[in-house]
């Protein structure tokens, strides 16, 4: 037994340790509740489980963490199905969303209320309140404690994923000197949408989710420069790129296409690969990327999306026909930084420099990041 | 379980309500009396109320009522009726809620049980 652990954790003294506790907890239940059907496959099942407790929370392990808990699953359907019970209820539309972000990190992902209150720059009273608030709705309202139905599964899901995905992004837009002091949400994001997968293999957009979060996530080392500045797209270091990671994220995209069924994610998660797969910053597939934000717009109409889609054109078309679809969203996006920070650039390609300073300090009044600022103020100068 | 829905309406709605031709207003009866009838094994109280005009509220002034004319919620939204609905649970109540055919908003409330209700 010990050795079916150590092969996963490659590490015996730790493995032998997990097993010695796995028969102190026989010792204690067996007496009490009778010896178990199969008594070997239920101290490893302990074993595992008390492994996966002490790993969830050390990131340098969540490889071997998702093996660990891919073993716990293939042996005990049980044990998945409670899994997903559980982040179903965490994520229920009847609570707020930054209760669900909260509770799922709590319950499912196994982080301490402290660990949470640091990666929220929050007091860990704020977030012990948020929980035991949305503890209590859960009990009081009579939510329940279930996997979605197939009719509703749809919707359910989709909120899931919007709270993994909210906390996702929360981790990933966290500037360099957050980033030292802040636990890296991102990753427990992915690891999250990790383990949906593993649960719910048949989602395509449960797939996307987790490939867009990879791909954004092999980029994450060349997106400052060593004082802390954040490096857009078109400058980053392409070698520094995980490789291994945009593989692994191309896999999870082409099996989610074999599944028929396309979604936002599933097309986010494409634009980034096409990023991903480019060389440089001339050679992305500019049209590819036009296609796949119509589709992303036909999906949810959204002047992000033809912001974007615009950038995109910059490069097809040229900086004029790009210019001419942005001011189009003026409307709808005054309030954007950037909306204002990609007029500049291509009023400045277009040689309007006193136009494009005056969108580079609206952009820089919509904006508290301070890295998004400092950019802003580089190209300002 | 029990829950209260609430029916919330906004006063636009309740004056299109009123500017409504008879026969539009019928049909749109027709749609909650058909609401009412699904779920009628469920809905096990509850009335449609007289519009906001009609109410009278009564308030505490350091602990002496004091009547006077209106809603205590104020604001856009009232309460045009409620239904007490008995179900397993609140997602059985949000899927009632959902088919509610007014457009107007719905607020679901579990109600505190302590066995028997009081007569």
């Amino acid at each position: 037994m010990t050795a079916a652990l150590v092969r996963t954790l490659g590490d015996f003294d730790l493995a032998e340790e997990l097993v010695q506790e796995a028969l102190l907890e026989a010792i204690e239940h067996w007496p009490r509740e009778g010896i178990p059907a199969k008594p070997g496959a239920w101290l490893l099942t302990t074993a595992r489980r008390k492994a996966v407790d002490q790993l969830r929370r050390q990131a340098r392990f969540r490889d071997k963490l998702a093996e660990l808990e891919g073993a716990l699953m293939r042996d005990d359907t049980a044990e998945g199905d409670d899994r997903l019970r559980l982040i179903f209820t965490c994520c229920h539309p009847a609570l707020s969303r930054e209760a669900q972000v909260a509770l799922t990190l709590r319950a499912v992902a196994g982080l301490t209320t402290v660990e949470i209150a640091r990666a929220f720059i929050t007091s860990e009273a704020t977030i012990a309140q948020r929980i035991v608030r949305a503890k209590r709705k859960i009990v009081e309202a009579n939510i329940p404690y279930r996997v979605p139905a197939e009719r509703e599964m749809g919707e359910r899901l989709e909120e899931v994923l919007a709270v993994l995905y909210l906390m996702f992004n929360e981790g990933y837009l966290a500037t360099a000197g957050e980033r030292a002091s802040r636990r890296d949400l991102a990753e427990d994001a992915a690891w999250l949408a990790g383990l949906m997968v593993r649960l719910m293999p048949e989602e395509p957009e449960a797939l996307g989710l987790l490939a867009l979060m990879r791909l954004h996530l092999a980029r994450a080392n060349a997106r400052f420069d060593n004082a802390g500045n954040l490096v857009l797209l078109q400058d980053q270091d392409r070698g520094r790129w995980d490789q291994e990671r945009i593989a692994s994220a191309m896999v999870l995209l082409q099996r989610a296409a074999t599944l028929h069924r396309s979604g936002p994610y599933q097309l986010q998660a494409a634009i980034a690969a096409c990023h991903a797969e480019a060389r440089t910053w001339r050679e992305t597939d500019w049209r590819q990327i036009i296609e796949l934000y119509d589709a992303l717009f036909e999906l949810s109409a959204s002047p992000v999306v033809q912001l974007n889609r615009a950038i995109a054109r910059r490069y097809v078309d040229g900086a004029q026909a790009a210019l001419s679809d942005v001011d189009g969203l003026a409307a709808a996006l005054d309030d954007y930084y950037l909306f204002h920070a990609t007029r500049a650039e291509l009023l400045r390609d277009l040689g309007r420099e006193p136009e494009a300073r005056a969108a580079l300090i609206r952009a820089l009044e919509l904006t508290a990041n301070p890295a998004e600022r400092a950019l802003l103020r580089k190209r300002l100068s | 379980m029990k829950y209260v829905l609430l029916f919330g309406d906004t006063k636009d709605r309740a004056k299109q309500w009123e500017a409504m031709p008879e026969a539009q207003r019928q049909a749109a009866y027709g749609q909650i009396n058909q609401w009412f009838g699904k779920y009628a094994s469920k809905i096990t109280g509850g009335h449609e109320l007289q519009p906001e005009h009609t109410a009278t509220t009564v308030k505490f002034n350091n602990g002496k009522p004091v009547v006077t004319d209106g809603p205590f919620i104020e604001g856009k939204e009232s309460i045009g009726g409620y239904a007490e609905v008995t179900v397993a649970d609140l997602d059985e109540a949000i899927e009632m809620a959902k088919g509610w055919p007014t457009g107007g908003p719905v607020e679901v409330r579990p109600v505190i049980d302590r066995g028997e209700p009081h007569r």
